[in-house]
Order: C-alpha cells, then sequence, then structure tokens
C-alpha cells in the first residue's frame, strides 16, 4: 500500500488577490504508518485531511492511493470526525453496520462483525442505545469502531478527541494506539495538540499558516506503548513545542490586537513590584 | 383526572355564566347564547338521528382523500424544489405565497372548474395544505446536518442510497411536523369548503344551525370539530412526533 499526496495546493480568491490554504503539499505514507499533522487552528490541516478524504477537492495537485488517483470519498479511507457524526436516529449497533450495510453485506455476516468492533471498544453493553444516551468519549468510541468495521487500510481522524474532557482523552489515546498497534491500520490524524501528536505518531508534520505548508518533520522514534508520563516523551515533547510556538504567535498575531505579545501576556507582572523590601 | 376537573369547572363557569347572562340579567337572547346542557343534548340528538355520524363520515372521506392527494403532491413538490436549485430560488417565493393564501380562496375557481361537488371540496383541501408539506419538506432536508452527508460519504454511500438512508431519516422529524401542519391547514379547508358548498359534511350541519337560529347545534357541532381535530392531532400525529423525539433525545428538557 502506499499513499501519496502529490503537490496540492488549495486556494480561493479573495477580493482582490488569491489566498492559498495549502501550498504545494508532498508527502508519502508507508504502510501502517500512524502520521500527526499538527499546526494551530487555520493552517489547513483539517483541510488536507478532507482532500485525502476526497471530502473537498485540491485545486491543484492529487492525491494517490494504492495507484488510484483520489477523486471522490470512498470506504477505503475511513474517517472519524470530531464530532461523532453518528445518526441519531439509529441505535449503536444500527450505526456500526451502516457501512457494511451500504455495501450490502449479509445481516448476520455484519451484526457479528460489528460485535466485534464494538467489543474492541468496550461498548457492547451499549449496542442497543439510542446515541443521545451515550457520553462524547462513548459517542467516539463508537465512532471508532463504525470506522474500523469499514476494513480500509487507511484510517482519517481529524481532531477526534479533541472536544474531549482530559481524562477521557487520555483513556482514549492508550486505547487508539492498541488498537491501531492490533489493526496495523495507516492512520493520518490531525490534531492542535502537541502531546498528543507526541504521544501517537511515528512522525510528527508540523503544520504552517498562511499559506498552508508542512514547515518541519520530526520522527518519533520512542518505544511503545507511550506513556504520557514517561521522561524521554517529555524531552521530545520540549523539541516540537519550540517548534510550534512561533506557529502559534504568528496565528495569534494575525487574529489579535497589535498589542499582543507571546512574551509579555505570559509573564505575571504586578503594577506595584514588591521584591520582598518590607521583610 | 386533573385534566377533567380542569374542563368540568370550565363547564361549570359556562353554566353559571347562561344562567346569569341569559335568564336572570336578560343581557343575551337564548339564540345567541345557549347553554353546555342545551349542547350536550342538541349533541345527543344529533347523534341519535345518525345526523352526526352521517356528517362526520362524509367529512372524514374527503378529508383523508384530499390529505393524501396533498401529501403525495406536496412531497413531489419538496422533493423537485429541493433537487433543482434553479426551482428553489425562482419558485420558493410563490410556495411562499401560495400557502399563504387563504385555501378558501381556490373555492370559486375550484367550483367554476369542477362544480358545487365533491371534487371541488378535496381540491380546497389538497391546495390548501399541500403547499404547507412542500415547504416542511424542503425546509428538512436543506437542514439536515452537512456532517452526516459527509460521513455517509466517507462509508462509501452516493446518490439514491445517501437519500434512503441518511437525508430521508436525518429530515423526518421535520417532515412530521409538517404533515401534521398540512393537516391541520387541510382540516381548516374542509371546514370551510362545507360550509360554504356542501350538502353533508360536518361544515353543512353547522351551516344548518346558522340558517335554523339554533345556537345550541352550532355550539355541538363546533365541540365535534375540536375533539375530532384534537383527536387526530394527539393520536395520529403526537404519537409519531413523540417516539422520533424520543429516538433523538429532543424530549430530555
Amino acid at each position: 500500500m502506499s499513499l501519496i499526496v502529490e503537490g496540492v495546493t488549495k486556494s480561493f480568491m479573495s477580493k482582490h488577490h488569491k489566498i492559498y490554504t495549502l501550498s504545494d503539499i508532498n508527502l508519502e505514507i508507508k504502510k501502517g504508518e500512524f502520521i500527526c499533522l499538527l499546526g494551530p487552528s487555520g493552517c489547513g490541516k483539517s483541510t488536507l485531511l478532507n482532500i485525502i478524504a476526497g471530502l473537498v477537492e485540491a485545486t491543484e495537485g492529487k492525491v494517490i492511493l494504492n495507484d488510484h488517483v483520489v477523486k471522490k470519498a470512498g470506504p477505503d479511507r475511513a474517517v472519524m470526525f470530531q464530532e461523532s457524526a453518528l445518526f441519531p436516529w439509529q441505535r449503536v449497533i444500527d450505526n456500526v453496520e451502516f457501512g457494511m450495510k451500504i455495501a450490502g453485506l449479509p445481516k448476520e455476516m455484519r451484526r457479528e462483525k460489528a460485535l466485534k468492533y464494538l467489543k474492541m471498544v468496550h461498548l457492547t453493553k451499549f449496542k442497543d442505545a439510542f446515541i443521545h444516551e451515550l457520553s462524547g468519549g462513548m459517542k467516539q468510541r463508537v465512532a471508532l469502531a463504525r470506522a474500523l468495521t469499514l476494513d480500509s487500510e487507511v484510517l482519517l481522524m481529524d481532531e477526534p478527541f479533541a472536544a474531549l474532557d482530559s481524562q477521557t482523552k487520555l483513556i482514549l489515546q492508550m486505547e487508539l494506539q492498541k488498537i491501531w498497534w492490533e489493526t496495523k491500520k495507516t492512520v493520518i490524524f490531525v490534531t492542535h495538540n502537541i502531546e498528543e501528536a507526541v504521544l501517537l505518531a511515528d512522525r510528527v508534520l508540523v503544520m504552517s499558516a498562511g499559506p498552508g505548508i508542512i514547515k518541519k518533520e520530526f520522527k518519533i522514534q520512542l518505544a511503545r506503548p507511550r506513556q504520557l508520563e514517561n521522561i524521554d516523551l517529555t524531552y521530545v515533547l520540549a523539541d516540537v513545542m519550540k517548534e510550534l510556538k512561533e506557529e502559534v504567535e504568528k496565528v495569534a498575531k494575525a487574529e489579535y490586537d497589535n498589542d499582543w505579545n507571546i512574551e509579555k501576556d505570559s509573564i505575571l507582572s504586578h503594577s506595584d513590584p514588591d521584591l520582598g523590601s518590607n521583610l | 383526572m386533573k385534566k377533567i376537573a380542569f374542563y368540568l369547572i370550565l363547564i361549570l363557569i359556562w353554566e353559571v355564566i347562561y344562567k346569569l347572562g341569559v335568564e336572570v340579567l336578560g343581557i343575551w337572547k337564548v339564540y345567541t347564547f345557549p347553554s353546555p346542557i342545551a349542547v350536550g343534548k342538541t349533541l345527543i340528538k344529533l347523534i341519535a338521528d345518525h345526523t352526526l355520524g352521517i356528517a362526520i363520515a362524509a367529512s372524514m372521506k374527503r378529508i383523508i382523500v384530499g390529505y393524501l392527494f396533498s401529501a403525495m403532491i406536496g412531497i413531489t413538490i419538496g422533493l423537485i424544489i429541493v433537487r433543482f436549485k434553479y426551482l428553489d430560488e425562482n419558485f420558493g417565493a410563490l410556495i411562499l405565497g401560495l400557502q399563504s393564501l387563504p385555501s378558501i380562496c381556490w373555492l370559486p375557481f375550484a367550483i367554476l372548474w369542477f362544480g358545487l361537488n365533491e371534487s371541488a371540496i378535496i381540491f380546497v383541501i389538497t391546495i390548501g395544505s399541500t403547499f404547507a408539506i412542500a415547504m416542511a419538506i424542503e425546509s428538512g432536508i436543506k437542514n439536515v446536518n452537512p456532517l452526516y452527508i459527509r460521513a455517509a460519504k466517507t462509508m462509501g454511500a452516493s446518490g439514491l442510497k445517501i437519500y434512503w438512508n441518511v437525508i430521508i431519516p436525518a429530515s423526518l422529524p421535520n417532515i412530521i411536523t409538517g404533515l401534521k401542519q398540512g393537516w391541520s391547514f387541510a382540516w381548516r379547508a374542509l371546514m370551510a369548503g362545507e360550509m360554504l358548498s356542501a350538502t353533508k359534511g360536518l361544515g353543512q350541519v353547522l351551516m344548518v344551525g346558522r340558517d335554523l337560529a339554533d345556537i345550541s347545534q352550532v355550539m355541538a357541532v363546533m365541540v365535534v370539530m375540536l375533539v375530532l381535530g384534537l383527536t387526530v392531532d394527539n393520536l395520529i400525529f403526537g404519537r409519531i412526533e413523540k417516539s422520533i423525539r424520543h429516538k433523538w433525545g429532543l424530549d430530555r428538557s
């Protein structure tokens, strides 16, 4: 398997000039690799993922999966969104079966496979529940199970854990690591969370905004399973963080007032500096 | 239980006002203010001589035929409008206008077309609710969360499969609301049509009451209309709506 992104550019016309959301992105992703696209909001990382998914058309360039140019969305590239995108009119099990139903699999086979993947995400107990009865974390588990049933080689994840509380997020990150290990899928994972990227990825691609390019690539060569509290992970984290800080500052400067400054605003100063003179 | 007590009290107040206003003070004439007892008696009489049964049967037959037509036409129009943007842009305003046009305005037109008969009334019913249904279908489909469609596409669905498996079920709550609204439009159109041009039906019995200066009969028929309207609303549409809202988790307050 190979997934190649070749010269992908996404631009649109504003009033007077062209604005580049993505500019000449080139990528080659190996089978079974876990890639994280990391960048501040507005750097075009989600757009890139959507282009790979076939949900958004690139202005120029192409995405090639197994020697075929990607033209539209399809079950060979499963996608997980930030919101679970589960269907509220169906029960959990029917949601998980949806992709297989579209593919025309027979009923018993669907059920069996759906239960297998629901078991993998530990939610068989809730198979007959309605979507609104689930918590945010449970919804993402179901969405993951649904994506896995497609048996795609590629799994695209668009900030899937961004809306979850940090404990739930941590649990799901560990489980995703495990499931990826077991299923050997090629994962492209979009996030703005540096820890998440370093924890999960084989390669972290740091993206930069205006125009969206891949600014730097980090190979994370840490042993698995990784844990956030590992000291070597913290070390790598600091490295990536330095790179991203400049980016965050750049994006923020474009959005905030002119007097904003990352250095100034991260120091707590007081108008009455008391340096212990009255001790 | 509470509800029954509430209505009993309401009827009691009505009776007291009647006693005071008509019998004691003489503000109103007997033929302008009915008493609940007289209305009840008339109701029993109308039921006993089958006037009411025949009228309800005739009205129900009309509204069911008319409503089925309007549901079919309305759904078709709605789906076509959603599908073709050009039609939506140009027809949208016209349909809104047609929907706000009181359906009874179509009666003269219908009589010229079909003559004074069943078809004219059914036409008025159909046209009275078609556009409300068409608009509900259109807005229901337009308001489907695009995320659902994207998700379905990534799972391999396309074209009709998306329509059938995603867009239709996703817009069902809005469609049911539209069908319910269509029903109430149809009901109004039916009564207006029957009062003006029918030889049988609830509206006609109401008009006979007026012609005989029998306010009890007028009132009795109005009560029947109210009860019938409520029954259909609660038993049919209310139940469907409730089950859908429950499924979607919209009924949690």
